[in-house]
């Protein structure tokens, strides 16, 4: 778990060529419209979005600091605490809860020996509880980070669990 | 053999590349639209085929289309709405993940018809794959001439941008979704103006939903005149409808709208039943947002008729014995369900989704799951019904956006038809809160 900040963030090289893409797709003048998109990009390298990445983002949407932290800290996706090398985000809303979610769920919690929003001591795992991901029919459901797992049971979270820890 | 205008190519092996996609004749209504069609053409077919809104709100997209500004040099921007986020509804990521061609299509035809030379479509950031698999999508459309520069050698130039969201319901709602694109919190406007004068960027915007979108491709080709053949009167066309809950086979159908409740629900081909050894309790026809109704209601109107999936039917007698067919995410209820707990549920998540601009929503939400919180876990007040009631009321009606409305609705609807399950709740606490107690009183099990 990065628990340090690290004040010379910057992307990749690859990551760079990337993100003036994403700038480059929008009308001139409108470049904020990337700082969605170049926010997933920082927390797709970083982990999370620290304060430093967010002000570097910021420089390089010629925009202000602020404008970066009052979006990282309105949408859920975006971790704006470290987080553990796995974060896996369950379902919680009606229809996984009608397909059994709940004991599955604290069945990860005690699989885990954590709560939602905690990280295991050896920073393997955070765990996170989101709503609806728009796969109800497949319920329960959680995401590790674009992969989605579905049809849980407490079985195929040992067996998830297990997968990942190798 | 029913209809299928969206899904009929979609289990096709390899449909989500573009050769697949166009040996089955896909792309032949860019051909057709671009060569021979004038764009008012298009929207006169769209108008004809009365389709409307897929994402919820059933607003005629001809009229919408009809309405959007065209002042002389300023740009007109086409947003799809792929940010589907109602609890209960899972179509578009069906659509978007299988068939992306069939989005890209659509995109294509509209944004001619609506004079856009950039296009966005806004997915959810949680798919994160299915915008991999768009984005892989147009590339290979870009490479074979049907997007970019010069189409077809038509001479009309259109970039697709694909735009992740950062995981908020509210973005769904079509302001919001545009101040999210322009990089902003997603902050619903204040409408006048609406964004077929002012959207994006302050210039004349469309926002359809995915699905939606998806079927200009086929009244393109076939005439709005067949597509308004299927369907029921006002209901035209076809329905992505997101099963899940208590059935024997959720998943994603594709029906003619007309379909009774009652045999989607039990027959073979859609849901297939109840899931086996149980009742039918309750449904929750369109999404959470919209009112919930006993297993009685739901497939009978008040005068004893079928009930009909169809924007007409399911409204049929307001809110009082009817409720709405909303997005399409019909979520079953057997008699194992807890309405308290569920309205706890659905509650929660309107309270987390708030944006936090209108007081009435913002503290009203948090008030109701507050409230339905202490009813489920057995510390209820006799007069809490009638306050979740009259929080609701306050809500209704009285915010910028309608998730004011959607969170009302549910609670208030679970109480005018489940009133006694709460009443239950109050007075048995210590029952209630076993684990695994549901209400066994008195109701119309199907």
């Amino acid at each position: 778990m990065t628990t340090e900040t690290n004040p010379a963030v910057q992307f990749t090289p690859e990551r760079l060529v990337k993100a003036q893409e994403i700038i480059a797709r929008y009308p001139a003048g409108k470049q904020k419209s990337a700082l969605l998109p170049l926010l997933h990009l920082l927390q797709e390298q970083e982990g999370w979005t620290s304060p430093e990445g967010m002000d570097y983002v910021a420089r390089m949407l010629d925009i202000q600091p602020i404008e970066v932290y009052e979006v990282a800290t309105f949408y859920t996706m975006y971790h704006i605490n470290p987080v553990g090398k796995h974060v896996i985000e369950y379902c919680r809303t009606g229809p996984c809860c009608l397909m059994g979610g709940e004991e599955v769920y604290d069945h990860l919690k005690q699989r885990l020996g954590i709560d939602t929003g905690q990280t295991t001591v050896d920073g393997q795992f955070t765990l996170k509880e989101v709503e609806c991901l728009a796969a109800c029919g497949m319920g329960p459901v959680f995401q590790v980070r674009e992969k989605y797992y579905m049809h849980l049971t407490n079985e195929r979270v040992d067996e998830i669990i297990d997968e990942l820890s190798k | 053999m029913a209809t299928k205008i969206l899904t009929e190519h979609i289990n096709v092996p390899g449909i989500e590349t573009f050769d697949v996609y166009r040996k089955q004749g896909g792309y032949t209504a860019v051909e057709k639209a671009l060569k021979t069609m004038t764009p008012e053409a298009i929207v006169e077919e769209v108008k004809k085929a009365g389709v409307r809104g897929r994402g919820g709100a059933g607003f005629p997209m001809g009229m919408k289309w009809s309405f959007l500004a065209k002042p002389e040099g300023v740009p007109r921007y086409l947003v799809c709405n792929a940010d589907e986020s109602e609890p209960g509804t899972f179509k578009d990521h069906y659509l978007m993940k299988n068939i992306p061609h069939l989005l890209i299509e659509g995109m294509i035809v509209s944004s001619f018809a609506l004079g856009a030379n950039k296009s966005f479509i806004y997915v959810r950031g949680e798919l994160m794959y299915v915008i991999n698999i768009l984005e892989k999508a147009i590339a290979e459309a870009k490479a074979k001439g049907f997007l970019g520069k010069n189409i077809l050698g038509t001479g009309y130039d259109l970039e697709l941008v694909v735009q992740p969201g950062g995981g908020a319901y509210i973005c769904g709602e079509e302001t919001a979704l545009l101040e999210s694109l322009e990089g902003k919190r997603g902050n619903p406007r204040n409408k006048p103006p609406f964004p077929a004068v002012k959207g994006l960027y302050q210039s004349p915007t469309v926002v359809n939903n995915v699905e939606s979108i998806a079927t200009a491709a086929w009244i393109v080709n076939n005439g709005g005149d067949a597509y308004a053949a299927v369907g029921i009167g006002r209901s035209t066309g076809t329905k992505l409808i997101s099963a899940s809950g208590h059935i024997r086979k959720p998943g994603v159908y594709e029906i003619e709208l007309g379909l009774p409740v009652e045999d989607f629900l039990y027959a073979d081909e859609w849901c297939g039943g109840i899931r086996p050894g149980h009742k039918f309790k309750a449904l929750v026809a369109g999404g959470s947002s919209v009112p919930i109704l006993p297993a009685n209601l739901a497939l009978t109107l008040a005068n004893g008729e079928k009930r009909l999936m169809s924007y007409e039917s399911l409204s049929d007698g307001g809110f009082a014995t009817g409720t709405m067919l909303g997005s399409g995410g019909f979520i079953v209820f057997d008699e194992t369900s807890c309405i308290v707990r569920n309205t706890w549920n659905f509650s929660r998540f309107y309270h987390h989704e708030s944006c936090g601009q209108c007081s009435p929503c913002r503290e009203g939400t948090g008030w109701m799951e507050k409230v339905l919180h202490r009813i489920e876990y057995g510390h209820g007040h006799q007069q809490d019904i009638d306050l979740l009631v009259d929080v609701a009321k306050k809500i209704e009606g009285n915010t910028i956006c309608p998730l004011g409305d959607a969170a009302a609705w549910p609670v208030a609807s679970a109480i005018r038809h489940f009133r006694d399950e709460f009443q239950w709740h109050i007075d048995n606490p210590s029952e209630a809160t076993k684990p695994g107690a549901v209400y066994k009183g008195e109701m119309a099990l199907v």
